[in-house]
């Protein structure tokens, strides 16, 4: 029975903005409305902008789900799935829908095609209505689409049929050169088709890129074994015996191929609104709080037209069914939406490219700053507007534009020199107190490897330009890192400019790829292994220094499914402890939130004796390290000591340590013992671009200094949970970022896992969290991980998930049976071969 | 190798077999004592064998812990490099002894020459 003191809200359209806006108002009043949804599509909610990831099988189609349809029945909503709406009677206040005919496209224009004769329409009734249509994909006017083998990609099902349908074919043309046509072509290249894209206007992307731009963005994508043709408008697509054979175009020209996929834009779905007689002009019209012209009835999303505007990001969408959750629920009734200016990150076929505002100057005032380096496919373009940006171009590196994005939507004033806007750490973010030109030539500048000022002036002189050449010839940033800026400073000073070194940017020394790039294409190819990975990049050369790198990186992607070759792997992760000045070991068991027995102690001590340790230590972890073990006694001192590795050896999670919370202590407001126990047994061993250690601490007081950790948890009167992030007090020290304030354990362990995650797959490697989180911003990250912006916290929960679901204690795995002989051998004594030959040596093995 | 060594080197040059190559792990270096002297023997993916001083002269680390890789070590205590066929490392200072070493029917076997026993890195000459 239906509640009758609560509103029956009906919402139409299951897409990103449909299901968004519903996680909204649960969020605000779990229990106020009786909800129905109408998607057109037979499924739950999944992230549409992850498709082109389904095309080209780095994804599969299961993990792009945002709710499943027990998320719908778990909040009693009822879900009409696969079922599309066909009337909004606004005087009996009933939404009616019709069952489609499996198979069929969700978003036709024409009558749906109906089930079948016995599905009747289903009503709803409505006190509310909030269309969240969408849009469809745009088919520009040509003869012959809709022939076997010509496709539309939106839909999950469109991806399935294309990647089926490209089995059998040679030659895949996408009509489409704008962001979704290029995904497309993406995902085509992936199976194995020689893939064109044409484009009508003169240059790609016209939406995002300049001409200039969009001529590197061709430039590269051809690099890339793409086919770009401009200016090419399709007059006809000619088929044979049933197959797609050639192009026509209207210049008279022509191309052969085998398939078509349109992907040349969308258009709002605004049926259902023109029907009802709501005001419709691009769009479904709405005021500042979403309401349409009948107020019982609001819009979001890419049907909705604000202001003039229509919106197509994720990001003004998520705010559009921010402003409705909080005017239909009652939280603020006076909340409105004022319009978005639109900031997009995006990756372009593995192509980083950040684009905000104008693309193009507006008039003779405007001030327009440009870099370019065609070579490495990189362009930057600023319009400076009354010293606030106006609109920027980021192409093929996009380190500086978080900072840049912030001072576009905040329309802050920008720096004298622009240059300072264009290149990450180049002022703007990092903050320099002092100059280290006036430093003294001994001064020691990388701490680490003990380089001073005056070494590092004399390889500059020497013509070291770039951060990583200073490196190559002094060691100085080989360390900890974090001297990297004093140093670019120095080169800053010296010759005047960095020069921009593309290998800084490399995740591994040995292969010309950035970490996405490189991760795309490791996803792509199914390369599994780190010699896999050097035979298709690097031709068989195995660099050693990039061989860890690879490793780290591989297992993070394909977790228990990564093939694992011991020698591309540091010593410490070879034989699972710390390796010492004198070649020894040492060992530190894991000891859950630093809280240990008297049995535990008492093993310790026992095999401390029993193998002549040579020194009992307690860490800075809340740990304890027996120092000084020969290889050969590891398998035996684990398995004596019953007790799990701490990895403390590794780039992984290390430790949590905690205060003594709520148990004794008279301050204490939360529990941070428990939750210390929690999160170590969670995310004990996950492995990272760099170490992670943690803590949590039961009161702000912060005795376990979990505000100076890679992630901490601070409790705080009211029950409550702050969760820092990016931390540090190594080499480095730093006050983490409050990233957010969450009531449960659970919580903590949810935010701090889905921050891992991101982390593992965002971070280069040996990246700490500290560099990270400036590097990335506290904000951006608040928005991805709190936020959901990308649509991608589900994926990220369920990736760490995998990965703790994969750990398995290395320590007991080797200990059982080493994982490859001599892995725990001490140095064989070998004898004199006979001099009569080379009869086969006896040895201990 | 051992016959192409001249008659007057057979006296002082050292001829070991050490065993099957399998006992190096693929990819991985594994030190080896002979006659008193700690020997790295590295078996490179491409199944190319090296061996030299296990002891890095930087600081003394156990090169055959280092991770190999075209024809380079990379000491595991403070990443110094060296070429393992010549023994180059980071400056002249700090080279390896290298030695001849050969994959004869599946055995690994090194040659200790005579000169090496005596007068250490020379690499600085090649």
């Amino acid at each position: 029975m239906v509640d009758r003191r609560r509103k029956k809200l009906v919402v139409i359209g299951n897409g990103m903005a449909g299901a968004r806006v519903v996680e909204e108002i649960l969020k605000r009043d779990a229990g106020g409305f009786d909800i129905a949804m109408f998607g057109a599509e037979p499924y739950g909610n999944y992230n549409r902008i992850l498709l082109s990831n389904v095309l080209n099988g780095s994804q599969d189609a299961t993990e792009i789900f945002i709710n499943s349809l027990a998320w719908y029945e778990k909040n009693n909503i009822r879900l009409h799935a696969g079922v599309k709406v066909t009337a909004i009677d606004r005087e009996r206040h009933v939404v009616t829908g019709v069952p489609l005919r499996r198979g069929a496209a969700p978003y036709a224009f024409e009558r749906p095609e109906r089930a079948g004769a016995d599905a009747d329409p289903i009503e709803e009734p409505y006190d509310y209505v909030i269309i969240a249509t969408g849009s469809r994909p745009f088919v520009p006017p040509m003869e012959g689409f809709g022939a076997p083998g010509t496709f539309l990609f939106r839909t999950l099902d469109d991806c399935s049929r294309i990647a089926e349908y490209a089995k059998g074919c040679r030659r895949a043309t996408v009509i489409g050169g704008g962001l979704l046509g290029l995904e497309a072509a993406r995902g085509l290249l992936t199976h194995g088709v020689e893939v064109t894209v044409l484009e009508a206007a003169p240059h790609l992307m016209t939406a995002q890129l300049d001409a200039e731009a969009g001529q590197i963005l061709k430039a590269t994508m051809e690099g890339m074994g793409v086919k770009v043709l401009c200016e090419k408008i399709t007059a006809r697509i000619v088929s044979e015996n049933g197959r797609v054979t050639k192009l026509e175009f209207k210049d008279g020209g022509s191309a052969e191929t085998d398939m078509v996929v349109v992907s040349a834009g969308i258009r709002p779905i605004t049926e259902v609104g023109v029907g009802a007689g709501l005001t419709v002009e691009k769009a479904i019209v709405c005021d500042d709080q979403m309401r349409t012209s009948d107020p019982a009835i609001f819009t979001v999303g890419e049907c909705a037209q604000h202001r003039g505007f229509v919106y197509g990001l994720v990001d003004p969408i998520w705010e559009q069914c921010n402003v409705l959750a909080d005017v239909l629920t009652g939280k603020n009734p006076a909340a409105q939406y004022r319009g978005s200016k639109l900031a997009t990150k995006l990756k372009v076929m593995g192509v980083e490219l950040a684009s905000m505002g104008a693309t193009k100057p507006a008039g003779p005032d405007d001030e327009v700053v440009v870099y370019r380096e065609p070579r490495r496919g990189v362009y930057k373009k600023l319009i400076v507007r009354d010293n606030t940006i106006a609109g920027a171009i980021l192409l093929g590196d996009t380190d500086s534009a978080g900072v840049l994005t912030q001072m576009f939507l905040a329309g802050k004033r920008v720096p004298e020199r622009r240059t300072d806007l264009l290149f990450a750490g180049s002022g703007v973010s990092g903050v320099s107190l002092f100059n280290p030109a006036e430093l003294p030539d001994n001064a020691q500048i990388c701490n680490c490897n003990g380089v001073s000022k005056g070494q590092i002036v004399a390889a500059i002189g020497n013509g070291c330009g770039s951060v990583a050449k200073v490196g190559a010839c002094t060691k100085a940033g080989m360390g900890c890192g974090s001297c990297k800026s004093l140093v670019a400073q120095l080169i800053e000073s010296c010759a005047g400019k960095i020069v921009y070194d593309a290998s800084e940017h490399y995740y591994v020394p040995g292969i010309p790829l950035e970490k996405s790039q490189l991760a795309a294409e490791i996803r792509s190819r199914g390369l599994k292994s780190v010699s896999a990975v050097f035979a298709e990049f690097a031709g068989d050369k195995e660099d050693p220094a990039s061989k860890a790198g690879l490793a780290s990186l591989l297992k993070s992607i394909w977790a228990d499914e990564y093939e694992d070759e011991r020698d591309a792997r540091f010593i410490n992760d070879r034989v699972h402890a710390n390796i010492q000045k004198d070649g020894t070991f040492s060992v530190v068991p894991r000891i859950y939130g630093g809280v240990t027995t008297p049995a535990e102690l008492r093993r310790i001590a026992d095999v401390a004796e029993k193998y002549n340790v040579r020194m009992v230590k307690l860490t800075g972890g809340q740990r304890i390290d027996l120092l000084g073990v020969n290889r050969e006694d590891l398998p035996k001192i684990w398995s004596e000591l019953g007790m799990p590795s701490g990895h403390a050896y590794t780039k992984a999670f290390r430790t949590c340590k905690s205060c003594v919370g709520t148990d004794f202590c008279r301050y204490g407001v939360g529990d941070s013992i428990a939750l210390a126990q929690k999160i170590e047994r969670r995310f004990q061993g996950i492995e990272s671009p760099h170490k992670m250690k943690l803590a949590t601490a039961g009161c702000p007081r912060n005795c376990s200094e979990a505000y100076v950790k890679d992630l901490g948890a601070v409790a705080i009167e009211g029950g409550k949970w702050e969760i820092y992030i990016g931390g540090a007090a190594g080499g480095s020290v730093r006050k983490g970022d409050l990233l957010v304030t969450v009531e449960t354990h659970d919580e903590v362990l949810k935010y701090m896992g889905r921050f891992m995650q991101y982390y593992r797959e965002h971070a280069r490697y040996l990246e700490r969290t500290y560099t990270f989180c400036e590097r990335i911003g506290i904000e951006t990250l608040r928005k991805i991980l709190i936020g959901d912006s990308l649509g991608i916290a589900a994926r990220l929960d369920a990736e760490i998930q995998k990965a703790v679901d994969a750990y398995k204690d290395p320590w007991k795995e080797d200990a059982e049976r080493p994982a490859y002989a001599a892995q725990f051998n001490a140095p064989e004594v070998a004898g004199v071969a006979g001099a009569a030959g080379l009869q086969e040596e006896t040895s201990n093995g | 190798m051992a016959e192409a060594a001249t008659a007057t080197m057979t006296e002082t040059d050292m001829v070991v077999n050490l065993g099957s190559v399998e006992k190096v792990p693929l990819g991985q270096g594994r030190p080896f004592i002979i006659n008193g002297e700690a020997i790295a023997v590295f078996r490179q993916r491409d199944g190319r064998l090296f061996a030299t001083q296990n002891r890095c002269p930087h600081r003394g680390g156990p090169l055959a812990d280092g991770i190999v890789g075209a024809g380079r070590v990379i000491c595991p205590l403070h990443s110094q490099k060296y070429n393992l066929q010549t023994g180059e490392g980071p400056d002249a200072h700090h080279c390896l002894t290298t030695y001849p070493v050969e994959n004869v029917n599946g055995s690994i076997v090194l040659t200790v020459p005579a000169e090496t026993r005596i007068q250490h890195a020379p690499c600085a000459a090649s």
